[in-house]
């Protein structure tokens, strides 16, 4: 089946899309966009975390045709999409293409320090915190964590464990990851 | 496999008495885990998800009338007053991730011994509204449970929505497991104080091949309160009294060994969960009657 769907402002489609196939595969996939992680496929890790109608989801559970006319944010767009929030007004010209989407390590980052990149607040602190060791869990932790600072702008320590609490991480013993959100909240306070 | 998009409750009907064999999917929490495993290869996949009736609530007199699809997170953001049993079963599912998808409509559809939201229903007292183009009906929530993750729908049936009775007491959601977040129950202990009609409910789960009620031990602490005076006392509930009502309710849950607890790990959990939502319930019950009454 043929699938259409918003991706990162974008609108996009998916063909030769089997029926019990996940949102996860469709974007990694067919859209060519592994942003979003596949660990376990059964939702207890959440490193496939993707917004779908600005809620925070585990794609792997989305099956592909629920996706139909919906919004997809993932970790490629979250750039773009905490721009547009910063922004709080659509120029028109809004959203990630799938070219810049795949392409987006390669826009001369220095992958240590996210010189050069375009990165969202979060996305900024998590490395300036070294928040990420192995990242396998980072981009599902990132959708995460973005999402609970728009809602929440200054979150308790008991708020982002909460927050997080459906996002495994084997590396980082969690406390840089606790670091960086409450880092990333502290620069979102001050205007960053 | 076919995937179905019904746009409508009737048009999902239609295709469900059209195709028996149809897999309704709502949050996906249960039936993407065994697609991607393997487990299930549906003829046909009913996507749920666009019919926007399911996700709706309606407070009435007296019932919460709950869309079979509202997601966990809203029933815990929106409903806590109304069925605070439920709301805090609903927030020891999973994950927020979960919960912004799942619901009880799917957590009835697998009847699962462990599903968290039967305890709280079981103890709150609810009916299940389910439809066919046959026609609708009410199944009690005490004769939804059929077996081991067996539910009384017909294979044409769909569940439309579960209409709760509003708490008239207080409500308490006891869960064990290893963590705190996404943790599949070890056992699972609900209970509810209803003042109304002087009597308190419970609901078992994860001890037994279905989600239960401990019957025995509701009689025995209906008669013991009422003897006692108790809920108009509002004494504190004597300790030989907890005792026997945690041993009836050990007692009800008929569990196994498996790989999260051995069987009698969780008759003896199901006891100390039971004392202790007693207390927890009925401490608040005398508080709310000393502050409501000005009595000391
Ligand atoms: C990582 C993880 C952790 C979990 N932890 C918990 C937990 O702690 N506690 C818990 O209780 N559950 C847990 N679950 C199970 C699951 O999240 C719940 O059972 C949830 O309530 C299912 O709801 P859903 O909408 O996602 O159901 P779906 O997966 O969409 O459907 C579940 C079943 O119900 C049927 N169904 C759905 N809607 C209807 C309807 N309207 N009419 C008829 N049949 C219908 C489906 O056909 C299917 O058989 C967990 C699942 C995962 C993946
Ligand atoms: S891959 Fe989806 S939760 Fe692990
Ligand atoms: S950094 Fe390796 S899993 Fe989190």
């Amino acid at each position: 089946m043929r699938v259409h769907f918003t991706v990162n402002g974008r609108p996009q489609q998916a063909d030769d899309v089997w029926e019990g196939e996940s949102l996860l595969y469709v974007l990694r996939e067919r859209l060519g966009l592994p942003g979003s992680k596949n660990a376990c496929e059964q939702g207890e890790c959440g490193s496939c975390t993707v917004r779908l109608d600005g809620v925070p989801v585990c794609s792997c559970l989305v099956a592909a045709g629920q996706a139909e006319g919906r919004e997809v944010v993932t970790v490629e767009g979250l750039a773009d999409h905490a721009r547009q929030r910063a922004r709080a007004t659509g120029d028109g010209s809004s959203g990630t293409s799938l070219d810049e989407a795949k392409g987006w390590q390669a826009h001369g980052a220095d992958s240590r320090t996210g010189e050069g990149a375009e990165l969202s607040p979060v996305q900024q602190a998590f490395i300036d915190a070294g928040a990420v060791q192995c990242g396998f869990c980072t981009p599902g932790l990132l959708v995460a964590a973005d999402e609970m600072l728009e809602r929440n702008p200054s979150p308790s320590d008991a708020d982002i464990r909460e927050a997080l609490s459906g996002n495994l991480c084997r590396c980082t013993g969690y406390e840089k990851i606790m670091d960086a959100v409450r880092l990333a909240a502290a620069r979102q306070s001050e205007g960053v | 496999m076919d995937f179905l998009r019904p746009a409508s409750w009737e048009e999902a009907l239609a295709a469900k008495a059209e195709h028996p064999t149809a897999v309704p999917i709502a949050g996906g929490t249960d039936v993407m885990v065994e697609i991607n495993f393997d487990h299930r290869r549906p003829e046909y996949l009913m996507d749920l998800t666009r019919i926007g009736d399911l996700y709706e609530w309606e407070v009435g007199q007296d019932t919460v009338r709950l869309g079979a699809s509202v997601p966990y997170a809203s029933i815990m953001e929106h409903l806590r007053t109304e069925l605070p049993g439920l709301a805090l079963a609903s927030h020891t599912v999973a994950s927020p991730q979960i919960r912004n998808r799942g619901g009880v409509g799917g957590n009835l559809g697998t009847a699962s011994p462990a599903g968290d939201a039967h305890p709280a229903l079981l103890a709150a007292g609810a009916e299940v509204e389910v439809e066919s183009v046959r026609g609708s009906r009410r199944i009690p929530v005490d004769d939804f449970y059929t077996g081991v993750k067996r539910n009384a729908l017909a294979p044409d049936e769909l569940i439309r929505a579960v209409h709760i009775d509003k708490a008239d007491g207080p409500q308490q959601y006891s869960k064990v497991g290893t963590r705190n977040a996404m943790v599949i129950a070890v056992c699972a202990f609900g209970l509810a104080l209803h003042p109304v009609t002087r009597t308190v409910r419970t609901g078992v789960g994860s001890a037994a091949p279905t989600p239960v009620r401990a019957e025995a031990a509701e009689d025995f602490l209906n008669a013991a309160l009422e003897e006692g005076g108790f809920w108009d006392n509002g004494k504190t509930i004597t300790p030989s009294v907890a005792k026997q009502f945690a041993d009836l309710c050990a007692a009800a849950c008929n569990p196994i060994d498996d790989v999260r607890g051995t069987a009698s790990y969780r008759r003896h959990a199901v006891g100390v969960m039971a004392r202790r939502t007693l207390t927890w319930t009925w401490e608040s019950y005398r508080g709310a009657r000393r502050t409501t009454e000005g009595a000391a």
